[in-house]
């Protein structure tokens, strides 16, 4: 039984992993290597949070965490892709600003209120909250493990696969991928470059700010806590290796990674006694193992985005 | 041309560095002297006038988020403001301090003495080594820093309190409480820190005195401050089938995962039930202005001791909220007669003579000053 406490409960932990996975597997899969995924999930975070307090509407705050995350995005895209700045900087940057305006929009906000807590509505708290669909979740084992989970979970699952029937069974998609891998033939193709670029860049930074929005929201219960995205963000970054710029791969990472995160609570003392530094690391050493397992394997990985890091200047061409 | 360059850098560094020398000596000198006689009031210091004196302060996280640590020590620096009458510019904060953010921390102590704090107050456990350095480089400024245990008998004190006193009084709420027998407990750090393990040994004793048959299962998240880690620690125990959740760490979120879950929780610091008014039994609490005000007075009058400070119950420094209308009949009469002990000196958790048992079998005595040496766990106790 407490397997499955464990299984649920690693499932919880992957959800913002998977958003910030996905995000920036939307930016990648361009060729824009965006280090400001902690950055957009934080602004998303702040605006989903905020917005959900102040209406307590579950959509709409999903909607403004999108929306936030698009507008953040939007600064890193008209940086790097239309006056071809660095990427790794631009990234950088935005992750200190969103950080940094989230935690201040927080603090801003809980000095004016009077008792020091930003809380959640009751309304909006019964809607993040588990669903309960009637006869499904009540049945046992399959009812605790498929149907018991915030909306948010669902959701990241689907835009998973949404995401992954767009870019390899569409026209757009394979053309997004194109671009990834060589703009300049992509342009001579007659795609679409610029719009692409800035499509997708923008999407993953929508998604991501759903991602923060599960941070802010469901992490703390519905209390808001400064830096509440947490390095989330950053670990992403890295999953995006690890699922190897493959949507579906990142539900699988995402989980990997979650489970990692919640396994030293949910391994018995009196069974295995590890220190709890030895459980922080795993994720980490995870990621450094399949690294050095991929570079040894030498054979070039069709998923990675060929001119991921390099800006497109058509007269350079 | 570069060498050059380097050179008279380097030349130039070389003097600023003996002007600095010179002018630490008199200051230096002075504060030996200070030491040699002491001021009239008995102090090892001059006094400073009222309107004159600076109080700099180190918080780990931000006050203005309403519960936990920060909060909590940051009260206790508004109260000593309002005792003292002191005006806001006489008060520097630096907030979000990370306690392993070496230069950080190194930073924001020499940003306090430039700024011309008399007394700083670092309120963290993992400032202690940082604090010790810069104490010894500028002996004319008074360093306190909380939780730990090094002090120099002279600008360096610790400040800290029997916050057991408290724990083992919300072990009987949550011992009364419980129905499974299986009492939860978050706990930032592993039985190497004295501080988290003897509380836990304290609420663990609490807990066997009204209800021998439950038993503390112990998390560690591994880290003062972990928001997320908080979380997932507490809904694990839940999983375990706890259903009492008591906490040795900065946030709400054990509280408020147990007010998710339908169970019951103990707080610390400060007053959780503000923020899970649904699961919070009582709360272990802090109320730092006594010391504040009683070490800010001493530097302005000039009667600082240089001795560290441990305060209780009775000095008022270590609080339990009252119990909730969640806790179990009688809860509230129960705490009151042992606390009425306590208070009166008649009884107390730790006194260095009664023995206990640990969970391994071993017998040992504590000493409630020497908590920091507690890394044994009291024979109800498991980690989990």
């Amino acid at each position: 039984m407490l397997l499955i406490k464990f299984l649920v409960a690693a499932i919880g932990a992957s959800t913002p992993l998977l958003f910030g996975t996905l995000g920036e597997i939307c930016s990648e899969k361009v060729g824009h290597l965006n280090l400001g995924v902690e950055g957009m999930m934080s602004i998303g975070a702040c605006a989903g949070f905020m917005v959900g307090m102040q209406s307590d509407s579950f959509l709409l705050a999903l909607l403004c965490a999108f929306a936030a995350g698009v507008m953040s995005a939007l600064i890193y895209a008209v940086l790097t892709v239309t006056f071809l700045a660095d990427q790794n900087v631009s990234g950088l940057t935005l992750t200190i600003f969103g950080v940094g305006l989230a935690n201040f929009i927080g603090i801003y906000m809980l000095e004016r209120t009077e008792d020091g807590t930003l809380k959640l509505g009751e309304g909006i708290t019964q809607a993040i909250r588990a669903v309960h669909i009637p006869g499904l979740s009540d049945l046992p084992v399959v009812g605790e493990l498929l149907f018991s989970y915030s909306p948010f979970v669902y959701l990241g699952i689907v835009a998973a696969i949404a995401v992954s029937l767009f870019l390899s069974r569409t026209k757009a998609g394979l053309n997004v991928q194109a671009i990834g891998h060589n703009p300049a033939a992509a342009d001579a193709a007659g795609i679409n470059v610029t719009f692409w670029k800035y499509t997708m860049i923008l999407l993953g930074g929508g998604i991501c700010g759903v991602g923060g929005a599960y941070c802010s929201m469901i992490i703390n219960s519905g209390v808001w806590i400064s830096d509440n995205v947490g390095g989330l963000g950053w670990i992403s970054v890295a999953l995006v290796i690890f699922a190897k710029w493959r949507p579906v791969y990142a539900i699988w990472g995402a989980f990997i990674f979650g489970a990692l995160r919640v396994l030293k609570y949910y391994v018995p003392n009196t069974v295995v006694s590890l220190p709890t530094a030895f459980y922080d690391m795993l994720p980490f050493a995870m990621t450094a193992l399949i690294l050095v397992i991929s570079s040894i394997r030498k054979k070039r990985d069709r998923n990675l985005p060929g001119n991921l890091g390099v800006n497109y200047f058509r007269e350079e061409r | 041309m570069k060498k050059l360059l380097s050179l008279l850098l380097s030349g130039a560094m070389a003097c600023t560095l003996l002007t600095g020398c010179g002018g630490d000596t008199p200051s230096a000198g002075s504060q030996a002297g200070a030491e040699g006689n002491p001021s009239a009031s008995g102090g090892l210091f001059e006094a400073v006038p009222k309107d004159e004196i600076k109080v700099g302060v180190v918080h780990i996280s931000n006050p203005a988020e309403g519960t936990g640590y920060t909060y909590t020590h940051d009260l206790g620096i508004q109260g000593m403001q309002e005792n003292l009458g002191l005006s806001d510019e006489q008060i520097i904060r630096k907030n979000d301090i990370d306690d392993q953010d070496a230069t950080k921390i190194q930073t924001a102590l020499e940003e306090l003495v430039e700024e011309g704090c008399n007394i700083i107050f670092a309120t963290s456990w993992g400032y202690m080594d940082y604090v010790e350095q810069i104490a010894a480089e500028y002996p004319e400024v008074i360093f306190c820093h909380g939780t730990g245990y090094k002090s120099n008998g002279s600008n360096f004190t610790n400040y800290f309190g029997k916050i057991n006193q408290a724990r083992y009084l919300s072990g009987i709420a949550a011992g009364m409480k419980t129905e499974s027998n299986k009492i939860g407990y978050v706990a930032a750090q592993n039985n190497e820190n004295g501080e988290v393990t003897s509380g836990i040994d304290a609420f663990a004793m609490g807990v066997e005195s009204v209800n021998p048959d439950a038993k503390v299962y112990v998390k560690v998240t591994g880290s003062w401050f972990d928001p997320e880690g908080e979380g997932q620690a507490a809904k694990a125990l839940i999983d375990m089938g706890c259903d009492v959740i008591a906490q040795h760490c900065d946030t709400a979120n054990p509280a408020l995962e147990a007010q998710n879950a339908g169970v019951y929780a103990v707080g610390y610091n400060s007053d959780m039930t503000e923020k899970a008014p649904g699961s919070t039994l009582t709360s272990v609490m802090w109320d730092w202005s006594v010391y504040y005000t009683q070490a800010v007075q001493s530097v302005i009058d000039g009667t600082w001791t240089g001795e560290n400070y441990f305060g209780d119950m009775a000095d008022g420094l270590v609080t339990l909220a009252p119990c909730s209308d969640l806790c179990a009949e009688g809860t509230q009469e129960k705490i009151d007669e042992v606390k009425n002990q306590i208070l009166s000196g008649e009884w107390d958790v730790f006194d260095g003579v009664t023995e206990y048992q640990t969970n391994d079998g071993q017998t040992v005595t504590l000493l409630a000053e020497d908590y920091g040496s507690c890394n044994w766990y009291y024979r109800n106790v498991e980690l989990a």
